[in-house]
C-alpha cells in the first residue's frame, strides 16, 4: 500500500509478545472471541444450554425411576379357627402385606381396594377360599402368590427346585433412553438458536452490513460460529453425559471417541440447518417462527422423550430421515448398545447429507445485508 | 495505484448513477467528482438519495446503471483492495451491545492489514474513559463516536461519514470537526453528509446539494452562498450581512427539512 500512513509492520522475529500480537490481530481469533463473549454475556443462553437440560434430566430421571417389587396387600378373615395358621404362612413371604379383618370390615376393605384379595380360611383345616376380582391383574397375581405361600406353609414340597436371580439392567431404564435424546435435542437447539438469533440480530441491526464494508472474510465470519460451537459442544456433551453417568449410572458402552464424533458431526450438521434458518430472515421474530417450525416436529417425531417407534409404520421411513432421529438413534446405539462406528454408518450418512445440503443451500440464499 | 497527495486525481468519480427501489427512484443520474485530499459534503433533504449514493460508493449496494470509480479502482475488480482503503460509518448501524469499546475496535482492527493502534483511536475520538465499558451502556453520542472510531481504525485513505455529527453535543461535534480536519491535513479524503449547514460551511472544501436523486448545485460553500438570489428568501428576520449556506439550501430545495 504505497504512501499509506501508519507504523511499518514488524516482520521476522517470533518473540512471545509478537506471537501474542499476531494472535490478537488474527481476525479468525477475534471473530471467535466475539462469539464466546456474546454467548457468555447472555445469562439466559447459558441457562438454556447447560443448566436446563440437566434439570430436565434430573426431574424426569427421578420421576420415572424404578422402584423395588410392589407390595401385595392381602386381607385375612379371622372369624374361622384356621386363620392363625394361614397368617403365619403368609408372613413368610415378604412381598405380602397381611391385615386381619372381621367379616364386615373384610368386605369393605376389598370393596374399597385396600386389599387386592381376601383369604377366607375354611372351617376344615385343609381348605381355604380366595375372594377377588378376576378382572384385575394385581388380584390374579395376588392369588398366585398367596396360594403358593399357603401351600408351602401347609407342607407342599415343590417338584422342581427353582432359584431367582434379580437384575436391574442399566440401559433399559427411562433415564438411559432419555439422556441420549436430550443430548441430541440440545445439540440441535444450541446450533439452531445459537446461529439463528445471533446472525439475524446482526442483520437486523445492520451490523452484518457494517462488517461487509470491512475486508472481513465471509467464510471466516461463518466459520467463527462453527469454532465457538465446537468448544461449547464439548462442554455440553461433558456436562449432560457426565451428569447422566455419575448421577444415574447411564451406561457409556461405546467408544467415547465415536460418541464425540457423532456429536461433532451433529453439531456441524445442525449448524448448517441453523445457517439455513438464518439465511434470509430480517427480524428475530421471523427467525423464531422459522426455528420453531423446523424444530417442533423433530422434538415430537425424532424420539427425544419417547420412542419414535410409537408412530405408524407408514411414516417411519420419513422419521428415519430426519436429522434429529439419526442423531438420537446413533447416540443411543453408541451409549446403550456399544455399537461400532461401522454399524452407525446409515445414521452418520443421514447426518452428513443434511449438513452438506443445508450448508450449501444457506450459502446460496444468505442475505449479507 | 493512487498516491494520496496527488491532488489532480479524483478520489471518487461517479457518473450517471441510477438506483431505483420498488416504489421510488432513489438516485437518478447523479454525477460527482471528489478530489484527493478534499473534504466533500453531500447535502440535501431527507430522502434525497444521499445515503443510497454513499452506499453505492462504499460497495454495499449495486447501482442499476452508471459508473463508480473509487481511488482509481472499481468494485467489480478490486473489492478487496478497496475495503482495505475505505473507512466507513453508516447512518444506522448498531454495534454489538455485549462487547466493550476496546473489544469492538480490536475486532475491526483485526480485519485490516495496516491498522491503527486501538488505544490511539479511542483517544482520538475521546472515549478513553469508556474503553472497557460495554457498548450497550454508551450514550447515543458516544456510540456515534465509536462508529467513527471503527471507520478510522483501518487507517483508511478515504473516509465516508453518513451524518457523523447527528446526535452529538456541541463539544463532541467540535471534537469530531477537529478530527476530520486532522485526517484531511494528512492528505486524505473525506466524503460526508450532514443536515447542519454551519458544519458544511466550516468543514467542507466543496459541497453538492442533492435533491430527488441528482445534484442540483455544486461548488465551494462560498460560491454557492454568493449565487443566492436574496429576493427569493423568506421574509427577513434580523439578518447577518450575508447569506448563509442555510439560505442556499432553503432557496434551492424550498424547505429546511423535507420528508418524503
Ligand atoms: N431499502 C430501501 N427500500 C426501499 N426504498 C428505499 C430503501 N432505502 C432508501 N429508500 C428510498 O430511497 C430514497 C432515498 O433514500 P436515502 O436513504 O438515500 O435518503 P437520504 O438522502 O440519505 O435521506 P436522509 O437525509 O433522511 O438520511 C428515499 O425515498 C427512501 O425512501
Ligand atoms: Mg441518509
Amino acid at each position: 500500500m504505497g504512501g499509506r500512513a501508519g507504523a511499518p509492520r514488524a516482520s521476522g522475529g517470533t518473540t512471545g509478545r509478537e506471537r501474542g500480537d499476531r494472535f490478537k490481530r488474527s481476525s479468525m481469533v477475534q471473530l471467535t472471541l466475539v462469539r464466546f463473549r456474546e454467548f457468555i454475556r447472555e445469562p439466559e443462553a447459558v441457562f438454556w444450554t447447560f443448566i436446563f437440560p440437566i434439570l430436565l434430566a434430573a426431574g424426569l430421571g427421578i420421576a420415572f425411576r424404578q422402584r423395588g417389587p410392589d407390595k401385595v396387600l392381602i386381607g385375612v378373615v379371622t372369624s374361622s379357627p384356621g386363620s392363625a395358621a394361614v397368617i403365619q404362612s403368609l408372613a413368610k413371604d415378604s412381598t405380602l402385606v397381611v391385615t386381619a379383618y372381621d367379616d364386615s370390615a373384610a368386605a369393605r376393605a376389598l370393596r374399597t381396594g385396600k386389599v387386592a384379595l381376601l383369604v377366607v380360611p375354611g372351617s376344615a383345616k385343609d381348605s381355604v377360599r380366595y375372594v377377588y376380582d378376576r378382572g384385575r391383574s394385581e388380584a390374579v397375581n395376588a392369588r398366585l402368590m398367596v396360594d403358593r405361600a399357603v401351600q408351602i406353609g401347609a407342607g407342599r414340597v415343590d417338584a422342581v427346585r427353582a432359584t431367582d436371580t434379580y437384575v436391574t439392567e442399566a440401559g433399559s431404564r427411562y433415564i438411559d433412553f432419555l439422556i441420549p435424546g436430550l443430548l441430541g435435542m440440545n445439540l440441535m437447539g444450541s446450533s439452531i438458536w445459537g446461529l439463528g438469533f445471533s446472525i439475524v440480530t446482526a442483520r437486523s441491526k445492520k451490523l452484518l452490513k457494517r462488517l461487509m464494508a470491512t475486508p472481513m472474510s465471509r467464510a471466516q465470519y461463518l466459520l467463527s460460529y462453527l469454532c465457538s460451537r465446537l468448544v461449547f459442544l464439548i462442554l455440553e456433551v461433558v456436562t449432560l453425559v457426565g451428569f447422566g453417568h455419575w448421577a444415574f449410572g447411564v451406561p457409556l458402552r461405546g467408544s467415547l471417541a465415536t460418541l464425540f464424533l457423532i456429536c461433532l458431526l451433529a453439531a456441524i450438521s445442525f449448524g448448517g440447518l441453523g445457517l439455513l434458518t438464518a439465511s434470509r430472515a430480517k427480524t428475530t421474530e421471523a427467525v423464531s417462527g422459522i426455528m420453531n417450525f423446523i424444530m417442533l416436529p423433530m422434538w415430537i417425531f425424532s424420539g427425544v422423550f419417547f420412542s419414535s417407534a410409537n408412530f405408524p409404520h407408514t411414516v417411519q421411513p420419513v422419521i428415519k430421515l430426519l436429522p434429529l432421529t439419526a442423531v438420537n438413534d446413533a447416540l443411543r446405539a453408541n451409549m446403550l448398545e456399544g455399537a461400532s462406528l461401522a454399524a452407525l454408518s446409515p445414521q452418520l450418512l443421514v447426518i452428513v447429507v443434511w449438513g452438506v445440503v443445508t450448508f450449501f443451500a444457506a450459502l446460496k440464499l444468505f442475505r449479507w445485508r | 495505484m493512487v498516491t494520496p497527495f496527488d491532488n489532480s486525481a479524483p478520489a471518487l468519480r461517479v457518473e450517471g448513477l441510477r438506483k431505483a427501489y420498488d416504489d421510488v427512484v432513489a438516485v437518478d443520474g447523479l454525477n460527482l467528482q471528489v478530489l484527493t485530499g478534499e473534504c466533500f459534503g453531500l447535502l440535501g433533504p431527507n430522502g434525497a438519495g444521499k445515503t443510497t449514493t454513499i452506499e453505492i460508493c462504499e460497495g454495499l449496494l449495486t447501482a442499476d446503471s452508471g459508473s463508480v470509480e473509487v481511488l482509481g479502482r472499481h468494485w467489480e475488480s478490486d473489492a478487496r483492495d478497496l475495503r482495505e482503503l475505505l473507512g466507513i460509518q453508516l447512518q444506522d448501524t448498531q454495534l454489538s451491545e455485549k462487547l466493550t469499546v476496546d473489544e469492538t475496535l480490536t475486532l475491526f482492527q483485526s480485519f485490516y492489514r495496516d491498522a491503527r493502534d486501538v488505544g490511539e483511536v479511542i483517544d482520538h475520538v475521546d472515549l478513553s474513559e469508556k474503553r472497557y465499558s460495554r457498548v450497550g451502556g454508551l450514550s447515543g453520542g458516544q456510540k456515534q463516536r465509536l462508529a467513527v472510531a471503527c471507520a478510522l481504525v483501518g487507517n483508511p485513505q478515504l473516509l465516508f461519514l453518513d451524518e457523523p455529527t447527528t446526535g452529538l453535543d456541541p463539544v463532541s461535534r467540535r471534537q469530531l470537526w477537529e478530527l476530520i480536519s486532522q485526517f484531511q491535513a494528512e492528505g486524505r479524503t473525506i466524503v460526508l453528509t450532514t443536515h447542519y449547514m454551519e458544519e458544511a460551511e466550516r468543514l467542507c472544501d466543496r459541497v453538492a446539494i442533492v435533491d430527488h436523486g441528482h445534484v442540483i448545485a455544486l461548488g465551494t460553500p462560498q460560491e454557492l452562498i454568493d449565487a443566492v438570489d436574496v429576493s427569493h428568501l423568506p421574509p427577513p428576520e434580523p439578518r447577518k450581512t450575508s447569506a448563509t449556506l442555510e439560505d442556499v439550501f432553503v432557496s434551492l430545495t424550498g424547505r429546511t427539512l423535507r420528508d418524503e
